[in-house]
């Protein structure tokens, strides 16, 4: 595996600089169920294509942002902090970060 | 002395020699020589002994791409010394052979065992008993493998770099496809790297009558600016990333477009005792001769399946080397234009003949010809022609392996019996050999053609670009097509016994070995290489993919389609795994009065990242001394984080499972981080500064990732504070014992009695005329106080406090020391009492989860969860009566036997006078007084449980 990633203050760097958080979920906002809480707690969607992640950079500013990548192909679509990160696309069967 | 009169063209500088060692034996070389032309001059024909049978063998390409001139120089194994050019003063030994080269007692595991080691010999033969493997093991080892690492290196003897270059086109290979397509696409104004393994650009051509021209050519590509990089292997093909390996560099070059100008690999024929030095491909007797102008020998029979060893025996006769006859697989080969110039020359041609052995024991004294059925049986008159060089050429194959790698499919092609790799549409180019263009006008075309769509496909050039493309397609098809090669039989053989026929000379397989693997039912030939480690040996399959699996096809009666390719796979070229690793960017950490620890006389051991004292010499001694006057621990490793602004105390409260926004300025308190599913991840302490301000420490080993966590859920919540990681900008240090008080009154104007500073209050103050955070903690479990300070003054402050601490008897006192003491006083070490399943209930730290907290915070729900079912073990405290010392992870039992919890710490506590220790045990059981069996190595011990501290249980000293 290997690609770019752009980090919203730095620039683009190897993907090496940069530590992965994995697919973004929503931590359940009142108290979950039992197969709620494991859901969140150990599940991920794993999806074959385009998903919302967490990155930091690692050996750079040390900053958390958020991508667009495409899991088939690792092009990524988008890079963006958490402010400036595009609403999520009514197709998106997530909720919020 | 075999060195021929001046070459055109050749590397070596006569005015200058070069000396270096042999074995203990000084060898005299030209500059520009490499190990193995300089012995090859001085007569030395047997340059290594081979993996299995350790037969003896000889340089076969002179490019270094098999295995057979490995050797060991100034220490380092592995080298291949056909390619690495000659030193002054370097140390050449050869390996895997004891006594000697010429002489190898192993040897005798060719002749006796043969027939009886076949693939897989070992795993079946030495299984029983089962108790005896480490002593077969032992004694296998000792004899396999190729070279020795040195048991011990100096530290950072070697520094690798990792380098990473971003460029619009990659060449890989300065053949003059590669070389012509850098040309072109640097002329629109590309930004262009070449990467090539030999020592100059230029490819076969260097060696094969074009040096010339491919030199003028490398000229032309460094003027254009193209970034050429020499003896520079790249090493695979990674998503569009191609790491190239050059000397201690790793160049990670990425590139938007890639030309593959990777070759083609002349293929050896396979013939009973294919592999006796003095046996060569074509090419390598070319190179040694055209390059370093060894003679390859005095009389050469050459055997060829195409126009390459036509050339070649016209290239050794011009260079000087007698040719007496030339075995062309086609039965046309004296009709055509070259077979006419061959006997034009004198030189015996043989057409539809091959070689079906070679004679001789420690090199070639001659060579069987004959005609061959499909099979490869001999068919007609067997004709013995003595020779001292056997130079054979069955075709080219493409080096495909790194287009493969980019994704392109393998396909064979039925009109010239290869494997060649279809290029889909995207990044990659390919040029000259590797794409089927093998003479040198239509590869120069070809990499023109590539670099051209290169540069176009990247917007450059323009119009004009354009057009040179549309042209140079068109010149590229009106290229005659290559001249026919012959398929040569998958085992050439005169019917008599004795002798092997190799399929891998790296690796020791013969056609024998592939039959084997078929009869065993492996009959694929991805089954039949892991069965038989074919072409898993340092050429990579370069010699021995297209010859397995001829071998397969003629064992299986498929086709040579049907067999099929095996996946190619990085690295393509052997690499040491230190290029890989590349230099660590976590350096060794120390502290900022880590220098004084070495004057004490301190054992520095790693703790992490970080180099720590880990005792003085005298770990009870200095934790009696805590006990007894005053001990001081550099503790500047501990993680420190400011989290500051309106919203602070809010956010800690989410992050951790006690109240923090109530925490008074001033005052300390312990907090536990635990992840979502309750787990305990990091402890330490928070004080509050004031309103806005906290002071968070973290274990030693956690800081990072409790920096990363804090920083992750700011960027998720968006709260008004930021985190500041001053982990390396403070110095910390743990003044301990009954008189602290006194060293650290005697260098402050602050208030520091029992009640101008009680237990966990946190003052900032000056001591000794530095600016200090005090924290009054008590981690040793007597009075204490954790002073932090600014890095550059840590040392500084130490030496005040030791010095004031003189009279009062204070001593360092190592991480060591401090681990006793805090078991005394069952203060967990997260990571080493606590594990990724540890909650803070079963860790006996109920007490500082608030379920009944307002705000919702981190692991919240899975700690609900937690409380309502009781965890089948606990941590709790134990003493060992009969003074063993168990080991950590020593297994706790439950009653029925079996093993429900183990140790996490133990040491003997000279102040208590027994041995202490902290584990879990069955829930059941985590009552004081409960008796527990602990069992390690075979042995069981009874240990008392105390869930209470050992020392001052009541907490009377720290609050004092």
């Amino acid at each position: 595996m290997s690609f770019l990633l752009t980090c919203p203050h730095c620039g683009t760097r190897e993907v090496t600089d940069f530590g992965f958080g994995g697919e973004v979920s929503s931590r359940p906002k009142e108290r979950p169920t039992a197969r709620e809480l494991n859901t969140y707690a150990y599940f991920r969607r794993n999806v074959a294509g385009v998903q919302r992640e967490w990155w930091v950079h690692r050996s750079g500013c040390g900053a958390w942002f958020l991508a667009e990548r495409d899991t088939r192909t690792n092009e990524v679509l988008w890079t963006a902090t958490p402010d400036d990160a595009p609403e999520r696309s009514a197709s998106s069967a997530e909720g919020t970060p | 002395m075999t060195r021929l009169a001046p070459q055109p063209g050749e590397r070596i500088d006569r005015s200058r020699t070069v000396r270096f060692t042999f074995d203990g034996k000084p060898v005299e070389a030209f500059a520009g020589d490499t190990i193995a032309s300089a012995l090859y001059a001085q007569g030395r024909r047997i340059f290594s002994r081979s993996f299995k049978y350790h037969r003896p063998r000889g340089e076969m390409d002179w490019a270094g791409q098999g295995a057979g001139s490995l050797m060991q120089v100034d220490g380092a194994p592995g080298i291949r010394a056909a390619t690495e050019v000659v030193r002054e003063g370097m140390v050449v030994e050869h390996q895997n052979a004891w006594p000697s080269l010429d002489f190898d007692v192993m040897l005798m595991s060719d002749i006796a065992g043969g027939p009886f080691t076949p693939p897989g010999f070992y795993y079946k033969t030495f299984k029983w008993p089962r108790r005896a493997w480490p002593l077969y093991e032992k004694a296998l080892r000792s004899v396999a493998g190729l070279g020795k690492l040195p048991h011990r290196q100096a530290e950072r003897e070697w520094r690798t770099e990792y380098r990473r270059r971003h460029c619009d086109v990659l060449v890989i290979g300065g053949g003059i496809a590669g070389l012509s397509a850098a040309i072109a696409a640097a002329g629109q104004g590309a930004d262009v790297v070449l990467v090539d393994d030999d020592v100059e650009p230029g490819g076969a051509l260097l060696a094969e009558g074009g040096h010339e021209r491919v030199r003028a050519l490398a000229e032309q590509a460094r003027a254009a600016g193209v970034e050429i990089l020499s003896k520079a292997p790249a090493l695979g093909f990674f998503d569009g990333l191609v790491p190239v390996w050059q000397g201690d560099t790793l160049h990670q070059i990425r590139a938007k477009r890639h030309v593959a100008a990777t070759g083609a690999i002349e293929q050896p024929l396979v013939f009973k005792n294919n592999d006796l030095p003095g046996v060569m491909m074509s090419g390598g007797a070319r190179r040694l001769a055209a390059l370093w102008a060894v003679s390859p020998g005095t009389s050469a029979v050459i055997a060829t399946t195409g126009d390459r060893g036509l050339d070649a025996a016209l290239a050794l006769h011009a260079a000087g080397v007698r040719v007496h006859a030339v075995a062309d697989l086609r039965p046309d080969a004296a009709d055509r234009e070259l077979g006419a110039k061959v006997q034009a020359a004198g030189i015996r041609l043989l057409p539809g003949q091959t070689v079906v052995r070679a004679l001789g024991r420690k090199g070639v004294t001659g060579a069987v010809i004959a005609a061959v059925d499909a099979s490869g049986r001999a068919t007609g008159r067997l004709e013995e022609i003595p020779c001292d060089v056997l130079a054979v050429s069955a075709g080219t194959a493409p080096a495909t392996s790194l287009i493969l790698q980019s994704g392109a499919k393998a396909r064979y092609d039925a009109a010239t019996s290869r494997f060649l790799a279809d290029v889909p549409d995207g990044i990659v180019h390919a040029a000259g050999a590797v794409a089927g263009h093998e003479e040198a006008d239509a590869a120069a075309v070809s990499g023109t053609v590539a670099g051209l769509d290169a540069a176009v496909a990247l917007g450059l050039g323009g119009a004009s670009a354009e057009r040179a493309l549309a042209e140079e397609r068109k010149r590229l098809q009106a290229l005659p097509p290559a001249p026919p090669v012959a398929e040569p039989p998958a085992y050439a053989r005169d019917g008599k016994r004795g002798g092997k026929a190799f399929v891998d000379f790296d690796e020791d397989i013969t056609t024998k070995d592939i039959a084997y693997s078929v009869a065993e039912g492996y009959d694929s030939i991805e089954l039949s290489k892991r069965y038989t480690t074919v072409t898993m040996g340092p050429s990579q399959g370069r010699h021995s993919q297209l010859p397995s699996i001829r071998a397969l096809a003629a064992v299986t009666g498929r086709s040579l389609e049907e067999v099929g390719i095996t996946t190619a796979r990085p690295p393509w070229s052997t690499v040491p795994m230190g290029a890989l690793a590349g230099r660590p960017f976590e350096p060794a950490k120390r502290s900022a009065i880590h220098n004084r620890h070495r004057e004490l006389g301190a054992t520095v051991k790693w703790a992490g990242d970080w180099r720590r004292a880990y005792d003085y010499g005298d770990p009870e001694g200095e934790a009696q001394a805590v006990h007894d006057a005053a001990g001081i621990i550099d503790v500047s490793t501990l993680g420190k984080l400011i989290v500051r602004g309106p919203d602070a105390g809010a956010f800690l409260d989410r992050l951790y499972p006690n109240r923090v926004s109530n925490l008074k300025p001033g005052r300390i308190r312990y907090g536990v981080l635990t992840s979502e599913t309750g787990r305990i991840t990091d402890d330490g302490t928070i004080a509050r500064l004031d309103d806005e301000t906290f002071y968070v420490t973290t274990t030693s080993s956690g800081a990072g990732a409790v920096f990363n966590w804090f920083t992750w859920w700011q960027a998720d919540w968006r709260m008004r504070l930021h985190i500041t990681d001053v982990t390396q900008g403070a110095a910390a240090m743990n003044l301990a014992g009954p008189r602290s008080r006194e060293i650290l009154q005697s260098l402050t104007d602050a208030d520091v009695s029992a009640d101008g500073m009680k237990y966990l209050d946190a003052v900032q103050a000056q001591v000794a005329g530095v600016s200090c955070l005090i924290l009054r903690i008590g981690f040793t479990g007597e009075l204490g106080y954790e002073i932090h300070c600014p890095s550059p003054h840590g040392q500084d402050l130490w030496d005040a406090l030791m010095e004031a601490g003189k009279p009062h008897g204070i001593r360092p006192f190592g991480l060591e020391p401090q681990r006793i003491l805090r078991l005394q006083k069952l203060h967990i070490l997260v990571g080493q009492d606590t594990d990724s399943e540890s909650t803070p209930y079963g860790a006996a730290l109920s007490w500082i989860v608030k379920l009944d907290k307002e705000e919702d915070f981190i692991g919240r729900w899975a700690l609900e969860r937690a409380a309502e079912s009781p965890a089948a073990t606990a941590l709790v405290g134990f003493s060992m009566p009969d003074g063993e010392v168990p080991v950590e992870g020593a297994a706790v039992l439950d009653k029925d036997g079996a093993a429900l919890g183990q140790v996490t710490s133990a040491r003997y506590s000279r102040k208590l006078g027994k041995v202490i220790g902290m584990a879990w045990v069955p829930a059941a059981q985590a009552t004081d007084g409960a008796q527990v069996t602990i069992s390690y190595e075979g042995r069981t011990f009874t240990a008392t449980v105390q869930t209470t501290p050992f020392h001052d249980p009541e907490g009377a000293l720290v609050r004092s």
